[in-house]
């Protein structure tokens, strides 16, 4: 039981049948993580491929609106495929490679991971299995025909909620039945072990940059450092440097959707428990009777009843603090960069934006505050306008 | 005695499965009460849950069919409570983790053994994680099943050493489902399993036929059927009770002599 945990969350709850796939991708993880070939090919990767390392964007006009902290927007969005999504997805999919499977399959929510494993796989010459939840490919229907022409064949997944918690339990399914040749590239740090850590390790290289940009850039640390959270990958990857430095603020930024008070919400840190589900136990929103709640955003990519393992353990230990935004919050700031900086982020990015605006007019004009800006917005455009009553179709 | 013991007694079990509170409470009781006077030598019972990993399609309506009817865990053990006033059949509970921790998983077991559940399948519950439940069942008297699969390969050694009552074999890869063809991995696997542990093996997932059930049969202890019934349940109803048991009926035949 003590395999794989941050405290008493993460372990291994999935069916007998994947047990010896986990296994296998869990001692591949341990010894190409250390393979000095392995580790030259993902570098390569995300410098030549992913066009890394991605840029530490002094805020200016945003700081001088705000009047308070000095503000930095970390642009994962300029990685290729518009997010963070892609470095997970090169370290998996080499992985798999390194492993002998011929296949990958992948849930997304917004797209953007579907769209990350679709093109790594195209790259590396993978076949490649997409599920997205019905409703997800409705508001995000550029996003399924971009797999398509990337040579994806995409499922429509229609059980339960038709979003990002039933995408993982069809990919889960499909893995199932095919194991053999078969690796599924989880998009977040969550699911059972080794993913929570191999995901936010393929992912530090986010706050790694921060770090090191933020001595050259100010000569010192950043005060606080926001990131969104839906499983909670970008996060991590950007949190995972800073944990050691106590005086780093580290916060969290989940989708209340209509607002934690509403049944309308995905705030899994304010409103939910602990429990036991897809492969993890975490935090998860929940009914009385331990069944998994329907949950909502206007975010495609926060749109999950759950959060990974080491989110509910820097929680539980007071490391990171988890903050609610609701729709509105985020779709204000989304207009609000657009504007103001001339950056359309991600709506699920958005969400991070919208708390900094909060907190940067109560900090002195000395201080500094890194927003993980982790995707881009186009994906975004048509849904915020339909948002606001102009009915446009993509 | 715990219930569990004896199904294996009355030559090769059939072990039935239904979702609880599919259509309703009251059919299930139903449902029950009928396959355990027609010598079912098994019940399992399953606990509805919003995200079923491991079920194919059929199971998953189940649970939903089940969950819209307003089953709750508390209304399953009431259901349990009333069927013991009159029903002896051996009893387990097919469910996911979550329901159990959630509930408090003493507590669970603890109503369990109250109600009179004898045994208890956790599907998303591997040996490396059995302590989440396997010690309350212990404290409890109820029965831990568990479960192997094709790929389980090496590790159904330790899997069979801590086994009890007996064990459920996954039939081939897969989520639950009717299948077409169900493969020949099983008879390796209780082969292994033999190798460890003198304990019985039933085998699930896929089999929906009396040929399948009867060939299955002859290589293991028992058969478990869920979505072939539960896919009947689904389209007759509250009206399935009777094409349920003439199904039933044409099952048990197949694989115990004294039902041809």
């Amino acid at each position: 039981m003590d395999k794989g945990r941050f405290g008493i969350y993460g372990g291994q709850y999935i069916p007998e049948t994947l047990m010896n796939a986990i296994n296998e991708l869990e001692s591949a993880y341990k010894h190409y993580k250390d393979d000095e070939d392995f580790i030259k090919d993902f570098n390569s990767l995300l410098v030549e491929y992913a066009g890394r390392p991605s840029r530490l964007y002094y805020a200016e006009n945003m700081t001088r609106d705000l009047k308070g902290a000095r503000i930095y927007l970390k642009r994962e969005d300029l990685n290729h495929t518009g997010s963070h999504k892609i470095n997970n997805v090169l370290g998996q999919v080499l992985l798999a490679k390194r492993m002998g499977k011929s296949r990958v399959i992948a849930e997304t929510g917004a797209g953007q991971h579907g769209v990350a494993t679709a093109t790594v796989a195209a790259l590396l010459g993978l076949e490649c299995e997409i599920f997205m939840g019905k409703e997800d490919t409705e508001r995000q229907a550029l996003n399924v025909f971009r797999m398509k022409l990337l040579g994806a064949k995409v499922h429509e997944v229609t059980s339960g909620t038709q979003t990002l918690k039933d995408a993982v339990n069809e990919t889960f399914r499909e893995w199932t039945s095919r194991i053999n040749d078969t690796h599924y590239v989880l998009g977040s740090v969550m699911g059972p072990y080794p993913y929570p850590e191999m995901v936010r390790d393929f992912q530090s290289v986010i706050g790694r940059e921060v770090r090191e940009q933020m001595l050259e850039a100010e000569g010192r640390l950043p005060d606080v450092v926001l990131a969104c959270i839906g499983g909670g990958s970008n996060a991590m990857g950007i949190f995972y440097e800073f944990i050691d430095h106590p005086q780093v603020r580290l916060i969290g930024c989940e989708a209340a959707g209509y607002g934690v008070e509403t049944d309308r919400t995905a705030a899994t840190m304010a409103t939910g428990r602990v429990g036991i589900f897809h492969g993890m136990k975490s935090y998860f929103c929940q009914n009385e009777y331990g069944q998994i709640a329907p949950v909502y955003s206007i975010s495609a990519g926060l749109d999950y009843p759950g959060v990974g393992p080491e989110h509910s353990y820097l929680k539980d230990i007071k490391r990171a603090e988890y903050v609610p935004v609701t729709d509105k919050e985020a779709v204000e700031a989304f207009e609000y960069l657009s504007r103001m900086e001339g950056i359309i982020p991600a709506i699920e990015s958005a969400h991070a934006l919208a708390h900094a605006m909060k907190l940067a007019p109560t900090m002195d004009k000395e201080q500094i505050i890194v927003i993980n800006l982790s995707g881009r917005g186009d994906k975004d455009v048509a849904a915020i306008a339909r948002y606001r009553g102009e009915d446009i179709y993509e | 005695m715990n219930r569990i013991e004896n199904i294996f007694s009355n030559g090769k079990a059939f072990i039935p499965f239904i979702t609880a509170g599919d259509p309703s409470i009251e059919v299930t009781e139903r449902l029950v009460h009928e396959l355990a006077n027609v010598g079912v030598d098994m019940i399992e019972l399953g606990i509805p849950f919003s995200d079923p990993m491991a079920e194919g399609v059929v199971i998953q309506a189940a649970d939903n069919r089940a969950l819209s009817s307003g089953t709750t865990t508390d209304k399953i053990f009431d259901m349990v409570r009333r069927i013991r006033r009159t029903c002896d059949v051996p009893l387990a509970f097919m469910t996911y983790v979550n329901p159990v921790f959630s509930y408090g998983s003493e507590r669970f077991l603890s109503k369990c053994k109250e109600v009179g559940v004898d045994a208890i399948i956790v599907p998303d519950l591997p040996y490396e994680e059995r302590d989440e439940i396997k010690p309350y069942c212990r404290e409890h008297g109820i029965t831990y099943i568990s479960m192997i699969a094709p790929s389980s390969k090496e590790r159904i050694g330790s899997i069979a050493s801590d086994a009890e009552g007996f064990i459920y074999c996954v039939s081939s890869l897969g989520v639950t489902g009717v299948r077409d063809d169900i493969g020949n991995a099983s008879a390796d696997m209780i082969k292994n399993v033999k190798l460890v542990k003198d304990i019985p093996c039933a085998i699930g997932f896929g089999i929906s036929t009396p040929e399948q059930a009867r060939a299955m049969a002859k290589i293991s202890d028992g058969v478990i059927v869920g979505s072939a019934i539960v896919r009947i349940i689904g389209q007759y109803g509250k009206e399935c009770i009777e094409p349920v048991m003439e199904y039933v009926g044409t099952m048990l035949a197949a694989i115990k002599e004294e039902y041809r």
